[in-house]
């Protein structure tokens, strides 16, 4: 039997663009009494005021709830975007860090002034090295990418002292999309390596490239087939016999807490995502988080300012020689890191090696449901994600985004679609740890409902999605004349 | 645990289907060799009760628990952030959605950071503003990688050495493996920008200069432009403090090419410097070599209007390696608050705002004279101004912070050491004469 699809009609209200509602002399804010002189500028220094909106509160707030009505979040409903780790937001998390002590830190207040800041930063790192089994941890890079950044600032610092500089990076077909242009930022040429036919890297392959010209292997571990690279501790091996380098991805993190530490396998240096592992929001866009993890060796180069313990007190230390120096104006996303303590605090060592294996078991258990009704091009046990693609119907004329788009009015956000790249038409499913198994039923009826369309009534796709406030939108239109502004 | 759903008979039905016998089975294709043996060294779980005991008593050990009068700035303002703003941006719509990939279900994202772009271009007078950076020193860099990439013979970035001091470290990380340098320009005794230096420096592909400066000066713009021009380089000018555009001649008037800035002022709380909003805006002739998103109007196929992502084609995930830049995840919740802000002041309250803030600085600045302070530079500034103190300042600024939670000033030697016992003071619209004239009187 189907079960009741979460989607259904529902009223919603049109708004127009902020300035439309504009009228001469409004004004939402209330001005502070002026109890010190007017003191005006040189009036060749001034301009005219910002054409801005001029509304009234309620103007402003109408706007923006109607707006929000118009989005879809994960307290909406169930967001299985495969390898961006859409759980659950707690709002306990956003209490945290909205107390006053910390959200009005000024951040040049001193250390002295500052120790609970300084605190919690040193006990996350200590905790985010625990849980990835390395030796240190900055939280400083502002996003995943950022994260990416750092870590391969740090091998080629690492290289530099060295003495001798190397042009060239190993970057696998199932790497995250944006490896290679954090690889480019440092100069690196990527080098391209496919993955074996069971979709995982195969030591032979990395063997074969690895040279001393190569300054390393960028890997994301689990891959983004959702599958663990099983010869892992071998590959390192191979790349640091040649005075490599290995590069971990942990994007994917949140399959593998509390069961296997990167550190100990032989990666050197690792980035997280505290936005999609440690369940603080994605705010359509960010900010995020990316904090690097490094073994002893990587240790000098991490960058400045590091905070450091000495008997109970904290302090931000400048002073290392070797490192790759600043990457963030102040000392990074420190609401973010907050809000991800708050979650490692309140989930503890069991409570995250239980979310591991709940996000690993609703993907085994999707995975399994769905794979008579969707091709899946790798059936292996599979970790936090798994793969599909559109295969099966195409014979019906039938892709991947048209069943994306159709899963809109069956009211669930799609999976991710067509990454990674070594699966055509991919189709890829993260549901994480804190959907419940009502919720995947219902996603996965609707999975079904929607392969069943695609042979009986294919237009329902083709035409999908007719229940959001837009129907699809012609991208590339929108890029060929392009309107930035209104 | 209360996140996670799960009961035991769900387990046990989701194994059967999963074709594994216990969750650990779940994971035979890691070897047992590398698992953990004996769980993770955490902390015990918290309860909710727990955790606010002990998240309050850490941010109790912040001194700004206690509320405090903010004299400093520096690249983080104090301003106040009307009620609605934390109640609009907490709308969990906005909060808990991905980046907008499917745009038929997130038009609200979609409409509100479009409303950003043009909000920023309004303010700063350019044609083309992105979605948002990381912060103003990761935009910057940004730019100047731009510059050096547009500009292939040259292999040198000017920057001010007014420019925020961090902005300047994060150009020179950024910098550092591509082989390329920056190249500072001094600054005058006035504490300006020493366009002279600039004029004299050769195989430069642009020229960066805050305004106002890191000593709160505005700086001659038009200078700039005229140096940029004749030299040919882009012309890139920064600032930490947004809502100087309330009142002073915008960057885009005075020609610039690309403007990096730091958001945090537009209702964003200072947050011990993170997460911030990197504001970046160009002309058009450089919308392709622009980093990040950018929102664009389309129309669905009904023919209504709608947003969506576009020029996708500049970023990681379609170029791979040959992206503009890696960025990825930008600061859109802090853009949307930022349009929020913007929208709730408008045109009328930004003017006033803006004049508050200096209004308040002119007075802050003269107390202090009165008080003994000197007046180093005399140049028009917007709300920071940088004083010489009288010798024992130093111990007094410790006690006013430990007895009255006054943060009087951020001692500059540690940035530029010349100028031991110079201090660079803030004041916004939130600091009162009652509080200024106190310190005064505390200081003379």
């Amino acid at each position: 039997m189907m079960t009741q699809r979460p989607g259904t009609k529902g009223l919603i209200f049109n708004e127009p663009n902020v300035w439309d509602k504009s009228r001469e002399g409004r004004c939402a804010i209330s001005l502070p009494k002026a109890d010190v002189k007017r003191a005006p500028l040189d009036a060749a220094l001034t301009g005219d005021a910002p054409n801005l909106p001029q509304l009234s509160e309620l103007d402003v707030v109408r706007h923006y709830t109607r707006l929000s009505q118009w989005n879809f979040g994960v307290d909406s409903g169930m967001y299985p975007l495969g390898s961006c780790t859409m759980k659950y937001n707690p709002k306990t998390n956003e209490v945290q860090a909205a107390r006053q002590g910390f959200a009005g830190a000024h951040p040049l207040a001193g250390d002295d002034c500052s120790q609970g800041a300084l605190r919690l930063m040193y006990d996350l790192e200590r905790a985010l090295a625990e849980i990835t089994g390395f030796d240190a941890v900055t939280l400083q890079p502002a996003a995943g990418a950022h994260g990416e950044l750092a870590g391969m600032l740090i091998i080629h610092a690492y290289h530099a002292k060295q003495g001798k500089q190397r042009s060239k990076i190993i970057i696998p077909d199932t790497a995250h999309g944006t490896n290679p242009a954090s690889a480019t930022l440092c100069g690196y040429k990527s080098v391209n390596l496919k993955s074996g036919p069971k979709g995982i890297l195969e030591p032979e392959a990395v063997a074969a490239i690895m040279d001393e010209e190569t300054a390393g292997i960028m890997i994301t571990n689990p891959n983004t087939l959702g599958l663990f690279e099983e010869n892992i501790k071998e590959i390192c091996e191979i790349v640091h016999a040649k005075g490599g380098l290995v590069y971990g991805d942990g994007a994917n993190m949140n399959a593998i807490m509390g069961v296997v530490q990167p550190g100990k396998l032989g990666i050197d240096v690792l980035h997280l995502n505290l936005h999609k592992t440690f369940s603080t929001p994605h705010g359509g866009g960010g900010p995020g988080s990316g904090p690097v993890a490094v073994n002893d060796k990587l240790k000098p180069f991490l960058p400045v300012p590091r905070v450091e313990k000495d008997l109970d007190t904290f302090k931000f230390v400048t002073d290392c020689p070797d490192s790759i120096g600043r990457l963030h104006t102040f000392y990074g996303h420190f609401g973010v890191m907050v809000k991800a303590y708050a979650y490692i605090l309140t989930m503890g060592a069991q409570g995250l090696l239980d979310a591991s294996r709940l996000a690993v078991l609703n993907a085994n258990y999707i995975k399994e449901s769905l794979k008579g009704t969707l091709n899946l091009p790798y059936d292996r046990p599979c970790m936090h994600e798994c793969v599909f693609n559109d295969a099966k119907q195409q014979e019906y004329h039938i892709s991947t985004m048209d069943m994306a788009k159709r899963l809109l009015d069956y009211g669930f956000h799609p999976p991710t679609v067509y990454f990674p790249l070594v699966v055509d038409g991919a189709f890829m499913v993260e549901p994480t740890e804190t959907e419940s198994k009502e919720d995947i039923d219902q996603f996965i009826d609707a999975v079904k409902a929607i392969a069943k369309e695609a042979q009986t009534d294919p237009e329902k796709l083709t035409a999908a999605p007719v229940l959001p406030k837009v129907t699809r939108l012609d991208e590339v239109a929108a890029a060929r004349k392009p309107c930035l502004r209104g | 645990m209360r996140y996670l759903p799960h009961t035991q008979e769900d387990i046990q039905k989701m194994l059967a289907v999963a074709g594994a016998g216990s969750l650990d089975d779940l994971f035979k294709t890691i070897p047992d060799a590398v698992k953990v043996k004996d769980g993770l060294n955490l902390p015990a779980p918290m309860s909710e009760w727990e955790l606010n005991d002990y998240m309050e008593k850490l941010a109790s050990e912040n001194i700004a628990c206690k509320g405090y009068t903010c004299l400093i700035g520096a690249g983080s303002y104090d301003h106040y952030i009307p009620a609605i703003i934390p109640y609009l941006v907490s709308r969990s719509e906005f909060a808990t959605a991905y980046t907008p990939y499917q745009p038929e279900v997130s038009q609200g994202t979609l409409q509100g950071i479009y409303e950003f772009q043009t909000m920023v271009t309004e303010l700063l007078g350019m044609d083309i503003a992105t979605a948002s950076h990381y912060d103003c020193g990761t935009a910057l860099a940004e730019c100047a990688l731009i510059a050096l990439r547009k500009n292939r013979k040259a292999d040198k970035i000017a920057v001010s050495d007014l420019v925020h001091p961090s902005h300047r470290e994060i150009i020179d990380t950024y910098l550092k493996p591509t082989g390329y340098e920056m190249v500072l320009i001094p600054h005058t005794k006035d504490g300006l920008t020493d366009m002279a230096a600039l004029e004299a420096m050769d195989g430069i592909a642009g020229v960066a200069v805050q305004s106002p400066n890191f000593f709160g000066h505005i700086e001659d713009l038009a200078a700039v432009k005229k140096v940029a021009d004749t030299k040919k380089i882009l012309f890139i000018t920064s600032f930490t403090e947004a809502l100087a555009w309330g009142i002073l001649k915008n960057p885009g008037s005075f020609g610039a090419d690309l403007v990096a800035g730091e958001g945090q002022s537009l209702g964003i709380a200072k947050t011990f410097g993170g997460p911030g909003l990197g504001l970046l805006a160009g002309t058009s002739k450089l919308m392709r070599d622009l980093p990040g998103r950018l929102v664009g109007r389309a129309k669905d196929s009904n023919g209504d209007d709608g947003y969506v992502l576009t020029l996708s084609t500049r970023e990681q995930h379609i170029r791979r390696e040959r992206a503009s830049s890696n960025i990825c995840s930008n600061n859109g919740l802090n853009a949307m608050t930022a349009a929020m802000y913007l929208s709730t002041i408008g045109k009328i309250g930004i003017r006033e705002i803006a004049q508050l803030n200096h209004d308040k600085a002119v007075y802050l600045k003269s107390v202090l004279t009165d008080a003994g302070f000197e007046p180093v530079f005399d140049r028009p500034f917007f709300n920071e101004f940088v004083m010489k103190a009288p010798k024992d300042f130093n111990q007094k600024r410790t006690d006013l912070i430990n007895r009255h939670c006054v943060f009087a000033g951020l001692d500059l030697a540690p940035y530029y050491p010349e100028l031991t016992d110079h201090y660079l003071f803030c004041a916004t619209e939130k600091v009162s004469k009652q509080q200024m004239d106190q310190l005064a009187k505390e200081v003379a």
